[in-house]
């Protein structure tokens, strides 16, 4: 602790010194760089998991086997998950925490600064570690990013000892990160920020730590689990040695539901910032709005059987469990009303990320209500494994994740590079992704409902045109995404007109009190808030 | 800067207990899971100890079916099954059923029955107060035996069930049967 308080200090003396070339970057224990460094990491894995989903995308163009063997098929849905979800979304989310809690609290860092330096750069090696185990012989883990028992522990091939361990790696930087971010905004408010005073992302952020610090280690529990099964001869998920695989499944949907949340109170704390600056109005309904990010986050425990409603519970549990999934759907519609509320009446600008944020508040909203659908025990007989489940977890993670990390790029980018981007592009970018992601993912609702299973890599011949349609609309989805790094590269070449401090006409806060671009060190002297 | 380091150490401390603890947690859940499961019997597991067979009252006036389902998993060259089908019995009352198991492959095989009951919620009614499934069969190369299974049915059987079914699956253990016994030599 007292290195890192000498680290600063040390900084205090020699304003914008840094190192030079890649020392500069892998030294680096500034939260500015170290968010940049997640950002860019996360959109690399972004398109690695995309080019992933290419590959599924184009054997299921037609029926029949044609491009990949079945088992390497296995292995892109399963690595095409993992990379999504540990690579992509929440290193994105962690960067915009890192970029973004500072500036809107009124801190000069992180509280935690060199361990913040650790827990980026542990990531690279553990998705070297997950994508160079797809060239092993025998390839990569082929069990689906929910690496089921047994399919984890008597089926897998070798590959899996390396699934597991970059699993703990993932894991480890999630719980430093997450410990980061509670310290950072219990410690470091500026004097005059209470709890209720802070801005929704930073709150929705707090509570995601939270829950990143319960489950993540239960999640480290479950592959080590998997691991002594295959290679120790424990019996966990073994019925012949007295485990059971079923309890496999609770294990992992106790850190998996929780998990689905992780992905997306980020995202609401986001649209929450966004929809009132380009409304020109204060958020509806701000306090109400904390307490359902709280509540969901604690219903967010007690529902995850709500994935195994085909196991053979008991009828109570299955009961108990649509009801408490179904509860989750109120605070999550009194957020929903609450931006509706906050637009109502407001001087609406379209820009760019209010466009998003729009695009998101529609598209997350039908995932939800699908997601409400899939909570009905009986109906989820029928659903249970089919595309259904594809469109709605796809709607709400890259309709609704994925749509607000771009919403907070668009929205922050200004201020971090000092220059507005080419919104040409992002016009471009917004209409490519909307038109097209739709076309990918609404008709697998109706290939869903129409009996077609997941994770198949061919597929009964009446569901040959949809998936047609499905695998364009994959192709110009991912093609979409190159115009965001085309402009994402100019933005970073500080290409564009110059903006002001405020940068948008609506936006309140402290981090845009701050000149723009950011310099490299902020609120060095704390500001009071009023 | 320098005033709050305590209060981040302390709130640091905090947080990483809450960590290891929930790492604890979801080993945890291994036992508590079993636990629930024992107490509720809601995954259909019967208890792996022998139940005694005292002061039971026989229930004349009510009839339950038992149906008896076995199976190898996968890879067991054991031919496994029940010599009855399905029994008509009083709640209450003791029965004995047997089970045939040969070994048709040409080495030693230490076979494992695991139980399971449906509908689950019947499992915790159905005493056994002897069953193979308590102990491993060591089954020599060819080998053939028949192996006993007494149960009652537990009077405070819910009324609404009167029909469920008995499920053996026979794993080959004999890898982790060396390793203990290897072990304990």
């Amino acid at each position: 602790m007292t290195t890192a308080t000498d680290e600063l200090h040390h900084d205090d003396h020699h304003h914008d010194h840094k190192p030079s070339g890649i020392m500069r970057w892998l030294l680096t224990t500034n939260h500015k760089d170290i968010s940049s460094l997640y950002l860019w990491f996360a959109f690399i894995m972004f398109l690695v998991g995309g080019a992933m989903a290419m590959v599924i995308r184009a054997e299921l163009f037609q029926p029949g086997l044609q491009i990949v063997e079945p088992d390497f098929f296995n292995q892109m849905t399963t690595v095409h998950g993992l990379i999504m979800v540990f690579g992509a979304v929440m290193p994105a989310f962690t960067g915009l925490a890192n970029w973004m809690v500072p500036l809107m609290i009124g801190a000069p860092d992180m509280a935690l600064p060199r361990m913040n330096n650790w827990s980026f750069w542990i990531l690279p090696f553990a998705f070297a570690i997950l994508l160079s185990s797809l060239f092993m012989e025998g390839g990569g883990p082929n069990f689906g990013w929910t690496f089921y028992a047994p399919l984890s522990t008597t089926y897998s091939n070798d590959s899996t000892a390396l699934f597991v361990f970059s699993v703990h790696i993932m894991g480890a930087s999630s719980i430093m990160g997450a410990i980061n971010v509670i310290v950072t905004i219990l410690n470091m408010r500026a004097p005059g920020m209470t709890l209720m005073k802070m801005p929704l992302f930073v709150w929705t952020w707090l509570i995601t730590a939270f829950l990143l610090i319960a489950v993540m280690p239960v999640l480290a529990g479950a592959v080590t689990m998997v691991l002594t099964d295959k290679y120790f001869g424990t019996s966990f998920f073994d019925a012949a040695g007295g485990g059971d695989p079923v309890m496999f499944q609770h294990i992992f949907w106790f850190f998996g539901h929780p998990e689905v949340y992780i992905m997306i109170l980020p995202a609401f704390g986001i649209i929450s910032q966004i929809v009132p600056t380009f409304s020109r109005k204060k958020l509806f309904g701000y306090a109400s709005m904390v307490y359902a990010t709280a509540s969901i986050a604690l219903l967010s425990f007690v529902v995850w059987a709500h994935h195994m409603f085909t196991t053979g519970m008991p009828l109570f549990g299955e009961l108990f469990f649509m009801i408490a999934t179904m509860l989750i759907s109120v605070p999550t519609g009194v957020k929903v009303f609450n931006w509706v509320a906050t637009m109502w009446r407001g001087a609406i600008s379209f820009e760019m990320p209010m466009m998003f944020s729009l695009a998101f508040i529609v598209l997350f909203t039908i995932g939800g209500l699908s997601g409400l659908m899939l909570a009905i025990t009986p109906v989820d007989f029928q659903y249970h494994d089919t595309y259904f489940v594809v469109a709605h977890f796809h709607y709400v993670l890259v309709t609704g994740a994925v749509f607000s990390i771009m919403a907070a790029a668009y929205y922050w980018l200004p201020k971090w590079t000092g220059k507005m981007y080419d919104t040409t592009l992002a016009q471009w970018h917004f209409w490519c992704s909307l038109i097209s992601v739709n076309l990918l993912f609404f008709p697998m609702h109706f290939v869903g409902l129409a009996g077609m299973p997941r994770r198949i890599p061919d597929y009964a011949l009446q569901f040959a045109d949809f998936n047609k349609w499905i695998s364009i609309g994959g192709f110009a989805f991912g093609l979409s995404q190159l115009i965001f790094l085309a402009l994402l590269i100019k933005a970073c070449r500080k290409q564009g007109e110059p903006v002001s401090d405020q940068v948008w006409e609506g936006a309140e806060g402290l981090e845009w009190e701050v000149p723009s671009p950011a310099p490299y060190h902020t609120f060095e002297t704390p500001p009071v808030v009023k | 800067m320098e005033s709050k380091q305590p209060e981040i150490r302390k709130t640091v401390i905090k947080l990483v207990a809450v960590v290891i603890g929930m790492f604890g947690f979801g080993f945890a859940l291994v036992p508590l899971y079993d636990v629930f499961c024992e107490i509720t019997g809601i995954n259909g597991k019967t208890s792996d100890v022998a139940a005694t067979y005292e002061n039971v009252v026989v229930d004349k006036g009510r009839w339950v079916n038992v149906e008896f389902i076995t199976r190898t998993n996968s890879g067991m060259p054991w031919e496994f099954k029940s010599q009855t089908k399905r029994v008509r019995v009083n709640p209450g009352e003791m029965h004995q059923v047997d089970f045939y198991a040969h070994n048709t492959s040409s080495r030693d095989i230490v076979g494992q029955a695991v139980p399971s009951v449906s509908p689950g919620t019947a499992a915790i009614y159905l005493n056994k107060t002897e069953c193979f499934c308590f102990d491993q069969q060591p089954l020599k190369a060819g080998e053939e035996v028949i192996m006993p299974m007494r149960f009652y049915v537990d009077p405070a059987l819910p009324e609404d069930i009167t029909y469920f079914t008995l499920q053996y699956t026979l794993y080959d253990v004999t890898e982790q049967a060396q390793e203990i016994a290897y072990n304990r030599g």
